[in-house]
């Protein structure tokens, strides 16, 4: 009974784990190990901005998915008295276009061309992007240096000039859009993987693995790669904008599949008449400023969130 | 002589690049369906295949691809682009012809991107938290997200229709016949604003963030520190020794983004009916005018080379430190 105190100091002092699970949990009960993912959806949910966007997102998204089967209507069906606005007689909420095809439809249905070629150039883009920075900034040397010089071609080069040429050249179908939207956009991902490569490379835990044998593409895709994601998934989120957007430049230029309707088509067909119709041309527009809007919002969002120089530890 | 070392290195460099523009160009077009010989038979409505033979022979199509590469590269490099079939003109005084209204456009809307960034960046970098500055980031999120064409557009309802205030369309009143310089430039200025300003729109929001938050960097380092100690004025802090360092990375982006303008012209161009290289792409794409196309990439990535290296002089001149480390 006496010696009991005394054995406590004396297990205090040597700190065992055997001294029982009770002093563990008053000592440091306050971090749980938490899944990195939920850790960043805390610091993206504090942006409320980020999140009202990606609800926005989430609706723009289904609305592409189920919108046509729930609205029902063929955009290409000529429906009503060409240029009625919105809202007037026929019931058309936003009127229609200058063949008298319901806008609404026609928006409805955009939205899935926009946003399925926006999430396959922006995947492009990053694949060639992320293998080209990947291998560069591994590899250095001489690798390195070709590969970065092909990259500052690829600046050089007027990035929607070049796709117009292509697909002006190969053809108006929607694979080959969207390999001429990414072949143009992917240097940003390049030199952002480049430099966290260079980066992390040389940190000690891959020089660790390369001790215990690892080799090179097992310590490019599962020791490094991994590290090197934050800035990359950032950028790939904003990719997506901008491969809406440049869709919408071309087909609003007319390189476009003509047996699809896209936002940037919509208002590329109906431009010689905005000025008597002007509603034909603003409403898609919106459509292409609200989801490029939130995507960048949301784009913000991800960068707080991943971005660990700006967490509190 | 550092620097004229480092200027050859860049020259030869930017050749370098020109030539591979050319190679790829040449590569595409021999790549796509149709050859110059098909087009040729096509505006001539149809020709038998002894003659179609005889003009492959003409124009060296039956050549290996690396002499045919070969022969154009050394064409190009003498700005001979070719003819173009629909146009009926050289590919060369077709663009040239263009090629100054694109400059004027890409240039101004450029120049006034930065400025307007930077003046934004500067003043909501002095108040981060201020109401100013929640305007700027406001501002620049909307200039991203809405499509290039699309702000033409309404600026045209807005500033045209509504407000009569502008033209709509073209570079010059057709109207004014022999009118003086004074006259003449003041008609292309009218015509200039709206394309200018819907161009810039997009990078200002570029512009204003980079610049405000590399000021805000410099503004909390030590050397700005030490200017206020001594007693200098904040204006005078902020104006002559902050701005000039926080800028060389605002530069840099400019240089980085000079396709991105030229990119955004074509668009702008189509919108306002600017009579540039844009427009141009815009309409030989239309008619398939492979060498006139191919011409406008070459001309273009020249204008964007031409730009990126003296963006790099500026950048020299304004940061010190710029081409010594390489």
């Amino acid at each position: 009974m006496t010696d009991q105190p005394s054995s406590n100091a004396k297990d205090d002092l040597t700190s065992k784990p055997s001294s029982g699970p009770v002093g563990l949990l008053i000592e440091e009960p306050i971090e749980k190990a938490r899944h990195p993912f939920m850790e960043a959806w805390d610091m993206f949910r504090r942006n409320h901005a980020a999140l009202v966007a990606l609800l926005v997102l989430v609706v723009i998204i289904a609305g592409a998915i189920f919108g046509p089967a729930l609205y029902g209507r063929d955009p290409f069906d000529m429906v009503w008295a060409p240029f009625t606005p919105p809202l007037q007689n026929g019931g058309f909420i936003l009127g229609t276009d200058y063949l008298g095809r319901d806008l609404l439809a026609m928006i409805i249905s955009g939205a899935r061309v926009s946003i399925i070629i926006g999430l396959a150039a922006a995947f492009v883009s990053v694949f060639i992007g992320v293998s080209i920075g990947a291998v560069a900034g591994y590899y250095r040397g001489w690798v390195e240096e070709v590969l970065m010089r092909i990259t500052e071609f690829f600046q050089v080069l007027p990035t929607l000039l070049f796709s117009m040429v292509i697909v002006a050249l190969f053809g108006a179908s929607l694979p080959m859009i969207t390999f001429a939207i990414g072949i143009v956009s992917w240097t940003a991902v390049a030199r952002i993987t480049r430099a966290e490569f260079l980066r992390i490379r040389e940190l000690e835990y891959v020089t660790a693995s390369r001790a215990s044998g690892a080799r090179d593409l097992k310590l490019i895709f599962s020791v490094i790669l991994p590290n090197a994601l934050p800035p990359i998934i950032v950028q790939s989120a904003l990719m997506v904008g901008s491969a809406i957007l440049f869709e919408a430049g071309l087909s609003f230029l007319g390189l476009t599949d003509p047996n699809v309707v896209s936002w940037g088509q919509i208002i590329g067909s109906n431009r010689p008449y905005f000025l008597d119709a002007s509603f034909t041309v603003t409403l898609p527009g919106i459509a292409i400023f609200v989801t490029i809007l939130c995507i960048s919002l949301v784009g913000d969002g991800l960068n707080d969130a991943l971005n660990p120089k700006l967490r509190s530890r | 002589m550092n620097f004229l070392r480092v200027t050859i290195t860049r020259l030869a460099y930017a050749a370098l690049l020109l030539v591979a523009v050319l190679v790829l160009n040449f590569t595409l077009m021999h790549m796509a369906p149709g050859d110059v010989a098909d087009t040729i038979a096509q505006s001539a409505g149809g020709i038998d295949p002894e003659a179609l033979e005889q003009i492959r022979r003409e124009y060296g199509l039956d050549q290996p691809f690396i002499v045919q590469l070969g022969s154009y590269v050394g064409r190009m490099l003498q700005f001979d682009l070719g003819y173009s079939f629909f146009y009926s003109q050289p590919v060369t005084d077709l663009i040239l012809d263009r090629l100054p209204a694109t400059l004027l456009l890409v240039i101004s809307a450029q120049l006034l991107a930065l400025t307007v960034g930077v003046v934004f960046g500067v003043i909501s970098a002095r108040k981060p938290n201020g109401i100013f500055s929640h305007f700027v980031t406001l501002a620049s999120l909307i200039g991203y997200s809405a499509p290039v064409f699309w702000t033409g557009l309404l600026m045209l309802v807005i500033f045209s229709l509504i407000l009569p205030w502008f033209p709509v369309a073209g570079m010059r009143d057709v109207t004014i016949e022999n009118g003086n310089f004074f006259i003449h430039t003041v008609d292309i200025a009218r015509h200039l604003v709206l394309p200018m300003v819907t161009l810039a729109s997009i990078f200002v929001a570029l512009y204003s963030r980079l610049s405000r938050a590399s000021m805000i960097e410099v503004l909390g380092s030590d050397y700005v520190r030490t200017a206020k100690a001594k007693g200098l004025q904040t204006n005078q802090v902020v104006y002559k020794h902050a701005l000039k360092n926080a800028m060389s990375p605002v530069i840099t982006l400019a240089g980085l983004q000079l396709s991105a303008v030229v990119s955004g012209a074509v668009l702008v161009e189509a919108v306002f009916s600017w009579p540039g290289l844009g427009s141009l792409a815009f309409q030989s794409i239309i008619a398939r005018d492979t060498p006139t196309i191919l011409g406008i990439l070459f001309f273009s990535s020249l204008v964007v080379i031409v730009g990126n290296q003296l963006t790099d002089l500026a950048l020299r001149l304004v940061d010190p430190r710029v081409g010594r480390t390489k």
